[in-house]
């Protein structure tokens, strides 16, 4: 770090806070949302998805920052990768040992977090070319950018869906029809369609109320 | 030949990469201005996908999974070294799109051209590893089994991308709310094709 600029200067905070609105991964780059809709039924699983996600992406943008320097230019999607694959298998072992459930549930999706393309596109736009500590907070930025997004999603359809949150049923079971009231779940909010659905209507939101980000 | 058929049609529309599980999504939305490109992208990913499913398949069967190694002889009967998949499986794509590209470029220059950075990115794209990754989930007894998953997942990418350029293609005419325009329409259109795929579900297969 040089002696300018602070370990978290005006120039660091905005690398971290820029992914949560203005440059959201998801909503505004397009980046990563194949993995961000499957496992966003639930909360859990979606919290786990972005821990891993931010974990994976900060790591591996401070590694490829370390060594950009020796990275011949022609082989470095491969060494990108390599690294990523890495990190990744250590994350897919943590998970299996310690949240088992939670990773059966996540399936191959531990496993595409790999080809999730907000790493690629963070590596290639920001690590080949910065230092490590800014990497590594643009990292820890873009994750929890996508992780906001998948939060989002997974509350409205695990609310809506299931009538719970983190597992614990929040409608009150008399109020369901079977038990003689008037309340049934949205079984649609679980089926995979919503989650684009709703991703729409995010992104409608966000471009209303910041007419910049419009495309024409 | 029944069970060949069946691998196929489930893999094209009732788990179809796209609307039943996200996959590709990335270049899924970033290519599909035009039929044309598309058409061009959903090819090379079926080409890929027919490559490097069965190529994988026999790395997982004979030097990944547990006991995969009994053919060395008995001392390794119990190694598993079914964790180092992910980094086998990236590898095999990452050498299979350098190939790909190399022979695109040769004969099918314009091709080549319009896809750009996209052909690249083949590698990175989720559709490929996915469908490594749900072989391996899914157990295939042989390998032709695995290679009509790979042409059966990688034409419904290409059948969805397909059909999104062209929708795309004619929304250019209408009146979109502002902010819903490019993407936030994409992915509503994409929902809704999804919910009518849904309607595949029926089949019995």
């Amino acid at each position: 770090m040089s002696e300018e600029e602070g370990i978290f200067s005006k120039k660091n905070l905005k690398l971290l806070t820029n992914p949560l609105s203005n440059a959201n991964p998801i909503t505004v780059l397009v980046l990563g949302i194949c993995s961000a809709l499957a496992v966003t039924a639930q909360l859990k699983p979606a919290v786990v998805m972005s821990l891993s996600v931010t974990i994976v992406t900060a790591f591996s943008n401070l590694i490829v920052s370390l060594i950009r320097n020796t990275i011949p230019n022609r082989i470095r999607i491969i060494v990108q990768l390599v690294v990523v694959a890495a990190l990744v298998i250590l994350v897919d072992q943590v998970l299996k040992a310690f949240v088992y459930d939670v990773s059966k549930q996540l399936s191959v999706f531990v496993g595409l977090i790999i080809t999730n393309c907000i790493l690629m596109g963070r590596l290639e736009a920001f690590a080949l070319g910065n230092k490590p500590w800014p990497s590594f907070l643009d990292g820890i930025g873009n994750g929890a950018g996508y992780g906001l997004i998948l939060v989002t999603i997974a509350f409205f359809r695990e609310l809506l869906g299931s009538g719970s949150l983190w597992g614990y049923k929040l409608i009150p079971e008399s109020w369901y029809i079977a038990n003689g009231g008037w309340y049934s779940n949205n079984g649609m909010m679980i089926l995979p369609p919503m989650a684009l659905i709703i991703v729409g209507v995010i992104i409608w939101i966000q471009r209303s109320r910041k007419p910049e980000l419009i495309e024409d | 030949m029944e069970n060949y058929l069946n691998i196929f049609i489930r893999s094209v529309f009732l788990e179809n990469m796209v609307f039943a599980f996200f996959i590709g999504m990335c270049s899924y939305l970033a290519v599909s201005k035009s039929v044309k490109t598309a058409t061009g992208l959903g090819v090379a990913v079926i080409f890929v996908q027919v490559i490097t499913v069965p190529v994988n398949y026999l790395l997982e069967n004979y030097l990944l999974k547990e006991g995969a190694l009994k053919w060395l002889g008995e001392g390794y009967a119990d190694v598993d070294l079914s964790f180092l998949s992910f980094i086998m499986f990236i590898a095999v794509i990452a050498a299979m799109v350098q190939l790909v590209e190399m022979i695109v470029e040769k004969f099918a220059p314009e091709l080549y051209n319009s896809l750009g950075i996209f052909l690249p990115l083949i590698a990175v794209n989720c559709a490929i590893l996915a469908g490594s990754l749900f072989m391996q989930q899914k157990e295939f007894i042989n390998i032709g089994e695995a290679t009509v998953y790979g042409i059966g997942s990688g034409s419904g990418w290409c059948i969805a991308i397909i059909s999104i350029a062209a929708i795309r293609e004619k929304l250019r005419y209408s009146n979109v709310p502002a902010p819903l325009r490019g993407l936030g329409i994409s992915f509503i259109i994409t929902g809704l094709m999804g919910l009518a795929f849904m309607g595949f579900m029926g089949i019995k297969l």
